[in-house]
């Protein structure tokens, strides 16, 4: 049968997307070889200015996801299970080595297509949950690969590049949360050894990870010469079967394949070789990692809003009431339109923002105050415009919008991570203030 | 038996997936700003000569894979697919923009290239999705006078240089022989391609490719066709519906169908 639609599709002058995609479905039958997406190849974002190799990381990378489809994170997350063969797929084609050095393994590439790679993730539908499984490991890995030594780079990265280990980032505490030099978990030097004590919260993948970059207290607040100086960063092991580690997932509104945790240390022990750098220094290196974190939340919120936007946009030229496409009515038009504007104009934030953090590493005339002021504003920007868009995406699908299926439900509820994270929209804007405005600052 | 030496051509259409639309001076289809990738058959071209690399499915070995594609200057990203895929090397022969080549002359630019790499297999799709054409590959078998196989499901290396193929034909398969150095089209079911991963693709971008102009192999673009008008397929009118089978059958004889 097969062998006869093949040979007569071929007669046909208009064979090419269904008959082609048909004979797709048909033959693929291994999933490690690619599948060829059957949703039309309409995206939204014009990609004039991308480079080369921004658009070569988003057209593969797009191919790795478009084996992920909706239904996938529809049923992931609905039954909160971790994507692991997502991170797996990612981890065997090589892309969680994307901005970690070639000696390493990786691939040397800049913040500027790490965060091309996180959008083309949120952008294919998996949202958020995608983004948050493999994030840690691209982002969390940079002031290891930077600061840690010969024997940690060699120990660790090529495994968290391979995917053999996952990692999380150990930072957030229930009493110090954007107010990090105030953390109170402790590692205590005991010998060959730290002894950590203390919790986190909001770590995301704590579950799955068997690595964790860690900060923790050295010295006392009162004891330290200056406060920044008293944080220390650490490359551990979470291993579960030893005494005085236990977590607790948390229960979320959005990205729910995706776990975060209470992280419990008490007397947890480490080899004091996993001490990233020097003692003391530990707050000044994560500091170092931050505006790249703030491109690649960027990213992941312009996906988001651009995956909501075109599903609004095709569900406004399809839908039909009173005799007429709704998206024929102004009324559901004109927020659209708006919707896309804005993400457009976040986008050009967010890779000018990545492309400056880039540059910044040759380019002393960059300084960390206008990088960070364009990653800040890029964030900002990028997780309003996503916010709007998702909102917008819900209420142009009316009571079809409230349905899981539609997917634009699941979005809504993941577009609040950007708007939260990793510093909250208030934060930015006192920066901002502070900043570039030259203004006093207030706390 | 002789190391291979494979020629794989690749030809940048647009994107199988994309809906193309006719220009508004009706001479052809809108290629601005529309979504361009490696001809689906072009892909499993590439795909199978890394293949028989890779699984040492050739006595003699493969000795180079060399991917060649003539096109305007964005050419070059569909070789820099074929190198990330497997492909050693690449060599672009620059045509303007707009600009089309006809199987012919197609054909003839692989005749003078086969020589000059000391190819002896080439491995290319049956068909380019754009205009369909279907001939390059027996146009190149017939200028070069070597033995061709079309439609390939299955290529099988044997002793002394012997090559066997599957071939896909209406309602079954027909399975032929025939000896390096010879040209085989690829269809559908000969393999599944695989992704370029980002490792590779950071590779390809240190690989050679050569540039070169129609002129460099004494060509010219001559045509030998005129396209006269580029026009949708006519709107599809709504069916109507019938009762029952005797319904069906009175309507066929009304519209002379029985």
């Amino acid at each position: 049968m097969c062998s006869i639609l093949n040979s007569r599709i071929w007669q046909s002058s208009c064979w090419r997307a269904s008959s082609y995609k048909r004979l797709q479905r048909q033959i693929i039958t291994k999933s490690k070889h690619r599948n060829l997406s059957c949703t039309a190849h309409r995206r939204l974002m014009d990609t004039t200015g991308f480079s080369e190799t921004q658009l070569a990381v988003r057209a593969a990378v797009g191919q790795v996801c478009s084996r992920f489809p909706n239904t996938y994170w529809q049923d992931l997350d609905q039954k909160e299970q971790d994507p692991k063969d997502f991170h797996a797929a990612l981890a065997r084609d090589g892309w969680l080595g994307i901005a970690l050095p070639e000696t390493l393994g990786g691939s040397g590439l800049g913040i500027s297509e790490a965060t091309v790679m996180m959008q083309t993730i949120t952008e294919s539908g998996a949202g958020m949950a995608g983004a948050q499984a493999v994030h840690a490991n691209v982002y969390a890995t940079q002031p290891l690969a930077r600061f840690g030594s010969d024997e940690q780079l060699r120990e660790t990265i090529p495994g968290i590049i391979s995917g053999r280990w996952r990692t999380c980032f150990g930072v957030t505490e229930p009493n110090a949360g954007l107010d990090t030099l105030r953390l109170s978990t402790t590692a205590k030097r005991e010998g060959d050894e730290y002894v950590i004590s203390g919790q986190k919260i909001w770590t995301t993948c704590g579950q799955v990870a068997s690595k964790m970059i860690l900060l923790a207290r050295t010295t006392a607040y009162e004891d330290a010469p200056r406060p920044s100086q008293a944080l220390s960063l650490f490359c551990i092991d979470l291993d579960r079967t030893q005494p005085g580690l236990s977590m607790r997932k948390i229960k979320k509104m959005g990205g729910r394949a995706v776990d975060a945790n209470e992280v419990f240390f008490d007397g947890y022990r480490i080899p004091a070789n996993t001490l990233i750098g020097e003692e003391g220094q530990g707050f000044k290196i994560v500091l170092h990692g931050m505006n790249a974190e703030r491109c690649l939340l960027a990213g992941e919120a312009l996906g988001l809003g651009y995956a909501a936007l075109t599903r609004a946009a095709k569900y406004a030229r399809e839908r039909v009431v009173f005799q007429r496409p709704i998206g024929m009515n102004q009324g559901v038009a004109h927020p659209l339109a708006d919707s896309y504007m804005h993400l457009e104009a976040a986008k050009l934030a967010t890779y000018h923002a990545a492309r400056l953090y880039d540059a910044s590493k040759t380019d002393s005339s960059i300084t960390q105050e206008v990088v960070g002021v364009a990653a800040n504003s890029a964030k900002y920007l990028a997780a309003e415009a996503a916010f709007t868009a998702c909102e917008r995406a819900v209420l142009a699908h009316g009571g079809m919008g409230y349905a899981a299926e539609y997917d634009v439900e699941r979005w809504f509820r993941e577009c609040l991570v950007p708007r939260l994270a990793p510093v909250s929209r208030e934060m930015i804007l006192n920066y901002v203030g502070e900043k570039a405005l030259g203004l006093p600052k207030s706390y | 038996m002789s190391a291979l030496r494979i020629l794989v051509p690749v030809k940048r259409v647009i994107d199988y997936a994309v809906k193309p639309r006719v220009n508004k001076a009706q001479t052809g289809v809108e290629t601005a700003g529309v979504k361009h990738s490696m001809n689906p058959f072009d892909d499993l071209s590439v795909e199978e000569s890394v293949r028989i690399r890779e699984k040492k499915r050739a006595p003699g070995g493969v000795e180079d894979i060399c991917a060649f594609s003539a096109g305007p200057p964005k050419a070059q990203e569909i070789l820099r697919t074929a190198m990330a895929m497997g492909a050693d090397r690449g060599i672009h022969v620059e045509i303007k923009d707009g600009e089309e080549l006809e199987p012919l002359t197609v054909a003839k630019l692989l005749k003078k290239s086969v020589e000059e790499q000391k190819s002896n297999l080439v491995i290319l799709g049956k068909q380019s999705i754009d205009d369909d054409a279907g001939q390059t590959g027996q146009m190149l078998a017939g200028l070069l006078n070597w033995p061709q196989a079309t439609q390939a499901s299955k290529i099988e290396f044997g002793e002394n240089d012997s090559v066997t193929v599957t071939k896909e034909i209406d309602g079954g398969v027909e399975t032929v022989r025939a000896k390096l150095p010879m040209v085989i089209t690829t269809d559908l079911r000969l393999n599944t391609p695989r992704y370029a991963t980002l490792p590779n693709i950071m590779k390809a971008k240190k690989k050679k490719l050569d540039k070169k102009t129609l002129e460099d192999y004494g060509l010219t673009n001559d045509k030998r066709l005129k396209v006269l008008k580029v026009t949708e397929p006519p709107q599809r009118q709504g069916g109507g519906k019938v009762e029952d089978v005797d319904g069906l059958i009175g309507k066929l004889k009304e519209l002379g169908a029985l």
